[in-house]
């Protein structure tokens, strides 16, 4: 009988198991489909802490940046996913943006965010193809890149006592006088000593199978991929860093049912560009937008006018998980003992996996978490639901 | 959405033998037509014409059904005929109808073609198997053989080895050798025509099989069941082929190898109908007799999206004649729905539905006579490609598999197969079939390469904007 069991091999469900079996807990992780089949493998990898007002969410930020290049570090290439530690850079349309930009750049320093402010004249230093125009910026060092896929199959293998069931769908909780003691499965059961809800945009229905409410809904995002980049002459990718407008720091927060997109552009190590991602609430919908499509579009070329010559060749959508005030669900559930949540991390759920698992690792073995899991607590939607 | 001013009351996309014949019922009924594809002639993969600088004496002798293809291109009365128009998109415009996007010509200008209704009829592709060396010049699918034969005519003196499996390959060859080429061998992988009893009720096909017997003899071309090419070798050119016999389960006998030289192999394991535009315009798909994902249609080629019709291969593979016929049938239907009447009450309707049945009949027990069957996956090794845009080899598809990936989708989001230029079209049913799964239906928002600043320059409004 293993000592806990993960719904879910995404990201956060594979960083869960990562530092539980760290930690020398025996660890299954079940999934009704594949490894990082879910929203893990419909997204894309940004490690921002760049796009982060200070608060709770920034703070998991700054500590899952240090976890991820210590992770990285341990993987080592190959063996490794990606890790690109490539900074973010985010510019301002206007000198009234760059100026909240600025702003809000000094706020997060406070935080342990590193900025370094730069003026219309650098920016050109930073990205030799960026439209002419932009009022200036400032450069996060810290933003950094993985590859979700690879990451989250690597970390569930990284460890002998992690045990990863495929195929497996979670279809039940076993429960022993109010307890939870494992999962039910259509393929049998498995006791276990604890059960992390890891379900990602699924997590809702996954804590309702134990009779509590988490109200996790799904936030549509399109990404589009352009037709691998041949090397260039100076061997340096055409988009250098991940560089995104101002205007997405106040998306971000939004609690707008509409759509919002401020593309993040980025060259990847496969050659290709990828630009994502947009942001609307549509339910599970996964029927092309072609709007929101050109949008993307114009938002690239807007930055990199050279794009306008590139082809995409894809494009793919996911669901973001989401909780009302847009901040993860990472802790015990005071309703239920044995069942812990990792879940509704919305569009910062790989970048904030690590520390997810950090902290459900230090829950489960009864040491101190790092930091404060009040504002995470699974119990705080109660009585406020609309 | 975008809203065009020109309206069509019909798009056509594709102008194979079903799209031809749908346009000319329907713009010869008085509606207005567009037929779009993206090649440079009509014809479709079947007709394909040569290039009109190619003065080809007698294009006729390429083709089977020449005449009904004339018939065909000369029945489309008013249609407008739009060539060299790529479609990458398809959407519901506003206020009813669609909005068909599609790239120009060579400079790929955009254009938007509105239509009431719309006829897909992109036909079917090569189904393509990976094995060791097919990514080396001079190997090429079967239809890419008929499609070099038809179009350029340029393969007099190759010498030709053909494999695979299904009817498809007896035309290729015979073709092959009537151009000139040294058809060394035709190496059908499941059994010598192996035709279920059912299909040999149709005399004019068994006749069809028969000719092409008497033909590959008149060349002295050696046709053999139960035997594939399981390797192409060369450095840097094809220069010979390893043919094994193999069991029932396409697994090599041990020492059944024999080594064949040639400078071109043309394999045809059986054609995947193009279903992009279908899978996006949210129409029902279903499976053909062998599995294969295919538009599904009512008995007036409507799909289950209002407005969408399908024909041809894209409501599953079954060759020329069907195509046509279906065709016509969708031509029908949509000038009856367009005026409101029944589309059963068409004089012709008894009649072509019977013969579009026995054909279909025909069709289906061709599929499953000639299935692909899992043995061929013991012909890979660990460096053999999977999917050539990517370059991933088969070691790669393992290793994701060993890593967790359980279908098809993890696997292209593991290793990449499927993630480069082609999307998938050439090694999407290898990498299924890998995983263990029947080939799925197509997701690809973009049907087309296209440029961000054509996709950048589209409508600024749209239907998502709350504000
Ligand atoms: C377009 C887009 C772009 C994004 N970009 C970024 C980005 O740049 N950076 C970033 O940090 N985040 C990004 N995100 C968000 C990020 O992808 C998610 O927050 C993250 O993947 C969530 O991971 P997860 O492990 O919680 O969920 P998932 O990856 O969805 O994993 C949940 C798993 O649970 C399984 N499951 C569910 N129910 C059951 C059950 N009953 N039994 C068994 N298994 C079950 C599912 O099969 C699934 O595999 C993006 C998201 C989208 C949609």
């Amino acid at each position: 009988m293993p000592d806990v069991v993960v719904i879910g091999a995404g990201m956060v469900g594979a960083a869960c198991a990562y530092y539980a079996a760290r930690e020398g807990l025996s660890v299954t992780v079940v999934d009704r489909a594949s490894v990082a089949g879910g929203t893990t493998g419909s997204g894309e990898g940004n490690v921002l802490v760049s796009d982060k007002e200070p608060g709770p969410e920034l703070d998991l930020a700054v500590l899952s940046c240090r976890l991820w290049t210590e992770l990285a570090a341990e993987a080592g290439e190959p063996g490794g996913f990606e890790h690109e530690p490539k900074g973010g850079l985010v510019v301002a349309e206007s000198d009234e943006v760059l100026r909240a930009l600025t702003e809000l750049a000094g706020r997060q320093e406070k935080s342990g965010v590193a900025t370094h402010r730069v003026t219309a004249d650098e920016l050109a230093g930073y990205e030799p193809h960026l439209a002419p125009g932009f009022a200036g910026g400032v450069f996060y060092p810290q933003d950094a890149q993985v590859q979700p896929m690879l990451a989250a199959a690597r970390l569930v293998r990284r460890w002998p006592g992690v045990e990863l069931r495929t195929g497996t769908e979670v279809t039940g909780l076993l429960t022993e006088r109010g307890r939870v003691t494992g999962v039910r499965t259509g393929a049998g059961d498995i006791p276990a000593g604890a059960v992390v809800n890891a379900a990602g945009v699924w997590a809702g229905e996954a804590a309702a199978l134990a009779g509590v409410e988490l109200p996790i809904m799904p936030r549509r995002g399109f990404i589009l991929v352009t037709e691998p980049l041949t090397a260039r002459a100076d061997g340096r990718p055409l988009v250098r860093h991940k560089v995104y407008t101002a205007a997405y720091v106040t998306n971000v927060a939004s609690d707008s049912e509409g759509l919002e997109t401020s593309a993040v552009v980025e060259a990847t190590q496969a050659g290709t560009v990828l630009i994502g991602a947009s942001r609307e609430r549509v339910g599970f919908d996964r029927t092309v937008s072609l709007p929101v499509l050109a949008r993307l579009a114009r938002q690239a070329v807007g930055l990199f006018p050279v794009l306008a010559d590139v082809r995409a060749i894809r494009a793919y959508c996911g669901f973001r998980p989401y909780c009302p005030d847009h901040l993860p669900v990472i802790g015990a559930d005071p309703r239920v003992s044995g069942l812990y949540h990792a879940c509704g991390h919305e569009g910062a759920g790989i970048g904030l996996a690590p520390v997810t698992g950090l902290l459900i690792a230090r829950l489960l073995t009864g040491a101190v978490p790092e930091l404060d899991l009040a504002p995470f607590r699974p119990d705080r939607f109660t009585g406020a639901a609309a | 959405m975008t809203r065009s001013e020109v309206a069509y009351d019909l798009a056509v996309v594709g102008a194979g033998p079903a799209g031809l014949a749908a346009a000319g019922v329907a713009a010869r009924a008085g509606l207005r037509v567009a037929l779009l594809d993206a090649g440079a002639r009509v014809g479709g993969q079947y007709f394909r014409q040569p290039p009109d600088g190619f003065h080809a004496t007698r294009p006729g002798a390429l083709h089977h059904g020449y005449a009904r293809f004339v018939r065909l291109r000369d029945g489309l009365g008013d249609t407008d005929v739009l060539l060299g128009h790529r479609v990458w998109a398809i959407e519901p415009a506003v206020g009813g109808g669609f909005a068909v996007h599609c790239l120009k010509g060579g400079r790929e200008r955009a254009a938007t073609v509105a239509a009431t209704r719309l006829l897909i009829a992109t036909g079917a592709h090569d189904r393509v198997l990976p094995f060791p060396g097919w990514d080396l010049p001079g190997v090429m699918t079967a239809g890419g053989a008929q499609a070099l034969l038809k179009g350029n005519l340029v393969v007099a003196g190759r010498r030709v080895v053909v494999a695979g499996t299904g009817p498809f390959l007896l035309p290729v060859a015979t073709s092959l050798a009537a151009a000139g080429a040294r058809v060394v061998g035709v190496f059908e992988a499941g059994g010598r025509f192996t035709l279920a009893p059912r299909a040999l009720t149709r005399p004019g096909k068994a006749a069809e099989a028969l000719g092409y017997g008497r033909l590959l003899a008149r060349h002295r071309v050696p046709y053999k069941g139960g035997r594939a090419v399981v390797a192409a070798h060369g450095d840097g050119e094809l220069t010979h082929v390893t043919v094994a016999r193999v069991d029932a389960e396409w697994r090599p006998y041990q020492g059944g190898h024999e080594t064949i030289r040639c400078d071109t192999l043309a394999v045809g394991y059986g054609f995947t109908p193009q279903l992009d535009l279908v899978a996006q315009l949210g129409c029902e798909i279903g499976a053909d007799a062998a599995g294969v994902p295919a538009a599904r249609v009512d008995r007036h080629m409507r799909t289950s999206a209002p407005g969408v019709y399908a024909a041809g291969e894209t409501t599953g593979v079954g060759g020329a004649d069907l195509a046509a016929l279906e065709g016509e049938i969708a031509g029908r239907a949509v000038v009856a729905d367009a005026r409101g009447v029944p589309a059963a009450a068409h004089p012709a309707a008894v009649r072509t539905e019977a013969r579009r049945r026995r054909l279909a009949a025909f069709a289906d027990a061709l599929l499953r006579s000639y299935p692909v069957r899992d043995g061929w996956t013991s012909w890979l090794r660990d460096d053999t490609l999977i999917c050539r845009c990517e370059e991933v080899p088969y070691g790669r598809v393992k290793e994701a598999r060993d890593l967790g990936a359980a279908d098809a989708r993890s696997i292209k989001l593991l290793a990449r197969p499927g993630m480069g230029w082609c999307q998938g079209r050439i090694c999407g049913e290898a990498v299924a079939r890998l995983a263990g799964e029947a080939p799925g239906p197509p997701r690809r928002p973009i049907a087309q390469p296209v440029r961000l600043g054509d996709l950048a320059a589209m409508n600024e409004r749209t239907s998502d904007d709350d504000a």
